[in-house]
């Protein structure tokens, strides 16, 4: 194994481990796990926007797609395409969490009601 | 020529079941795009045993023949994106001194699913899909690493199987 990977091999994985270190962490810095709003796009146009405190079922595309909103957490509950990817997906609730349904171009994304993060963090 | 065009049959028929197989094997760790990447096996193989046009064309053929059989219109484009980026990025790399297969694999496995993500965010118009950019690096390091060992086992013993056309 060791004599088969050579230098330039160990440095490759170590840049993609890197990258995708700082990218996980640019992404825990904008985090906001306060409560926010669930974003509904359908095809990049906004249909609709909910809050995460009020337990709701959602039609998109006249039920293709139905969204669950219950207990701060927004979960895919049925999807008519095959691939069924976004339903087996977990539910989501921080900011910037979304769950995509690429088949039927739906974007279901968490937005927190104070944009600023900045203000996050000098807190 | 008759031999290659064998040998080609033989591969697409290959990367055809295994994309087959993959299908079947549940997987579903919560990262949208997230597959164990089996048919690009063959690719990687075909890419050293044969050439890269022959690896172009067989990716193309197993994605659109996959696409057709198994998965939806939608699924191709999905899946060329990936396919033909990763792809790009091996033939450089094995063209590139330093570089085990292993590297090579490792290096297809990212940029395939780099290729998907810029597709979902392309299709959705929406750049919230980068929220999974690491998860995707990191199961794209993971697959490539399994993939280029298998790869380097079996050229092992390959070794001896002649294509009538080595090398470039």
């Amino acid at each position: 194994m060791k004599n088969v990977m050579k230098k330039k091999d160990w440095i490759l994985i170590l840049i993609v481990l890197c990258v995708a270190a700082c990218a996980y962490f640019s992404h825990q810095l904008l985090k906001d796990t306060g409560m926010g709003n669930v974003i509904v796009k359908v095809d990049g146009e906004i249909t609709g926007t909910y809050s995460l405190n009020e337990d709701q079922e959602i039609m998109i595309h006249e039920g293709a797609n139905i969204l669950e909103i219950k207990n701060g957490r927004a979960n895919m509950r049925k999807a008519d395409c095959p691939d069924q990817l976004c339903v087996h997906q977990r539910a989501i609730s921080a900011n910037n969490e979304n769950i995509i349904c690429l088949p039927n171009k739906v974007i279901i994304e968490i937005k927190s009601k104070s944009d600023s993060q900045i203000d996050m963090v000098t807190n | 020529m008759k031999v290659r065009a064998a040998y080609f049959g033989v591969f697409t028929a290959l990367a055809l079941i295994f994309s087959y197989v993959e299908s079947l094997i549940p997987f579903h760790i919560g990262i949208p795009g997230a597959k164990l990447g089996l048919a690009n096996l063959v690719i990687v193989i075909v890419l050293y045993k044969m050439n890269v046009k022959s690896a172009y064309l067989l990716s193309v053929t197993r994605v659109v023949l996959s696409g057709f059989i198994f998965g939806s219109m939608f699924g191709i484009l999905y899946s060329l994106a990936g396919g033909l980026l990763s792809l790009t990025v091996m033939a450089v790399m094995r063209r590139t001194q330093g570089f085990s297969v292993i590297g090579v694999s490792i290096a297809g496995g990212v940029f395939h699913n780099i290729g998907q993500l810029i597709v979902a965010m392309i299709v959705v118009e929406s750049y919230s899909a980068s929220y999974y950019l690491p998860a995707l690096l990191i199961t794209g390091l993971i697959t490539g690493l399994m993939i280029g060992i298998t790869a380097n086992e079996m050229l092992k013993r390959l070794v001896n199987l002649q294509m009538g056309m080595e090398g470039r």
